[in-house]
């Protein structure tokens, strides 16, 4: 198996049953793990609600760790609607001429530092200022304030004994809470100013709603975008005649900016909370407990990908589901694509090979199935 | 050459030509609202949704398994659903209109 490859340990549970089990601080999961299986459960907002505790649908859980509700994330129709209506617009600003300026500007300058250093340690000396700095962007505000950002590390939520760390956690919400006593105070033209400025149904967001919004977007985009950037770094360590096709045929990197997120799924898994006594493949799902959408399986069914297992960079029919799907699918998804969109046009501009010199998998547990999902580090030498 | 008419779902008539690519691109690069294309044109994302006009179904031909798969989840969609990121312009296509369809 190559260093860069990400294995699919689910494919024996998706054949022989179409779902698996793991628990999860004593709240069970059943991970559903087909294509269409996982569509129609997320399709179906009524029967798997995301809309219950504030952190249940995450796996792990953050029950134990956060009170707000993330928005519009754990709000369901017809509620969700307003929400979604009231930040989408925001949220597809990367597709303006002057954002994408901006972060190619960004990431030339980036990928020129790393090609000048003898060895990078991508995991956080690439990836997470790479996503740090782009977030700025994303929520309109001075470039330097992703420096405190870089400063905590490349997990939020996580330190490296513990799967969840509240402390860890508070950090991020005392720092939200601070960002926006001051937006309160001097509103500006950023994100945290354009919702307390917002309206819905005809009364402004709350604080915590806001709050909501804000810890979304920080959490939401952090160890997914660094685990998609660094996946690609390592594979295209592996494969540099892909970085040679790039160049030679710009126009396939949309195409190629889906293939490696199907491929590489950087959010494995999320949960939902079954509102009844209900089935799915087969198997009796009762009330109030949790299943989950497995992204990171659903695109290695065999049913609707060809050849799943091999990253295509070409690859024209491409119905994966990392983004999500249906009423819940991921906000942060433009400026997901925009971060790749230009990282594969820098990268292939830019570098012709890279070497990996060192690496430690990181590798989620869940129940009977093991995945990677990326890499605590993994150091590389760029070339030019 | 083919011409192609898009109506909108605010009852707005565009007509636009396109002599390769997909459907979807040339709405896109036009600004047709209610067109997002999303993912580019692979087929996972369903934001390019469009109704084709009974009589013009037989140019456009059927859906594949995989895009009705997609669609067969969406509430709007209807015999006469596409998503037209899977319709190549060619001139076959020449003359066709195109509803957009509602989204959620």
């Amino acid at each position: 198996m190559k260093k860069s490859a990400l294995s699919d340990p689910f494919e024996k549970a998706r054949l022989e049953k179409g779902y698996g089990k793991m628990n999860d601080q004593d709240d069970p999961v059943t991970m559903i793990l087909g294509l269409k299986e996982v569509r129609k459960c997320a399709h179906n907002w009524k029967t798997f609600q995301s809309g219950a505790t504030p952190g249940r649908i995450v796996v792990p859980s953050e029950v134990n760790i956060r009170d707000t509700r993330q928005i519009p994330f754990e709000v369901d129709p017809p509620e969700h609607k307003g929400y979604r209506d009231l930040v989408e617009p925001w949220f597809k600003r990367p597709l303006e001429a002057d954002y994408q300026r901006k972060l190619r500007q960004q990431m030339d300058e980036i990928v020129d530092e790393v090609l000048k250093k003898d060895t990078v340690e991508v995991v956080s000396d690439f990836s997470l200022r790479l996503q740090s700095r782009a977030l700025t962007l994303l929520l309109n505000i001075p470039y330097e304030e992703s420096e405190v950002w870089i400063g905590w590390g490349t997990h939020v939520f996580r330190s490296e004994d513990t799967a969840l760390d509240g402390d860890k956690a508070n950090i991020l919400y005392d720092y939200i809470d601070e960002q926006i006593s001051k937006a309160i105070e001097t509103p500006g033209e950023d994100l945290y100013s354009m919702l307390l400025a917002s309206e819905i149904d005809g009364r402004k967001l709350s604080r915590e709603e806001v709050k909501g919004v804000m810890i979304l977007t920080f959490a939401g985009g952090r160890d997914t975008v660094i685990n998609a950037v660094t996946n690609s770094i390592a594979y295209f360590a592996e494969h540099p005649e892909s970085l040679a096709q790039l160049k030679e045929h710009p126009e396939i990197t949309g195409r190629a900016v889906e293939e490696l997120i199907r491929y590489f799924a950087p959010l494995t898994h999320m949960g939902r909370v079954a509102t009844k006594d209900t089935e799915v493949c087969a198997h009796a799902v009762k009330a109030d407990s949790r299943i989950s959408l497995c992204w990171a399986s659903a695109n290695r069914d065999t049913r609707a990908f060809e050849n799943p297992n091999e990253i295509m960079l070409d690859r024209k029919l491409n119905p994966h589901v990392s983004f999500g799907f249906s009423t819940h699918n991921c906000l942060g998804a433009t400026h997901a694509r925009q971060i790749m969109h230009t990282l594969l046009i820098s990268l292939a501009e830019k570098v012709k090979s890279i070497d990996i010199i060192d690496y430690k998998e990181n590798i989620e547990e869940l129940g009977e199935f093991k995945r990677k999902v990326g890499y605590d580090h993994i150091s590389v030498k760029f070339h030019a | 050459m083919a011409k192609i008419t898009f109506i909108t779902t605010d009852n707005e008539t565009i007509t636009l030509e396109g002599t390769s690519g997909s459907v979807m691109q040339l709405a896109v690069d036009n600004n047709v609202p209610g067109i997002d294309g999303d993912c580019g044109g692979v087929c996972s994302c369903a934001t390019c949704h469009v109704h084709v006009a009974p009589e013009h179904v037989e140019k456009t031909g059927e859906a594949s398994e995989i895009e009705q798969d997609m669609l067969e989840l969406d509430d709007h969609a209807n015999e006469y659903s596409r998503l037209c990121c899977q319709l190549e312009i060619n001139d076959h296509l020449d003359g066709i209109v195109l509803q957009v369809a509602e989204s959620d």
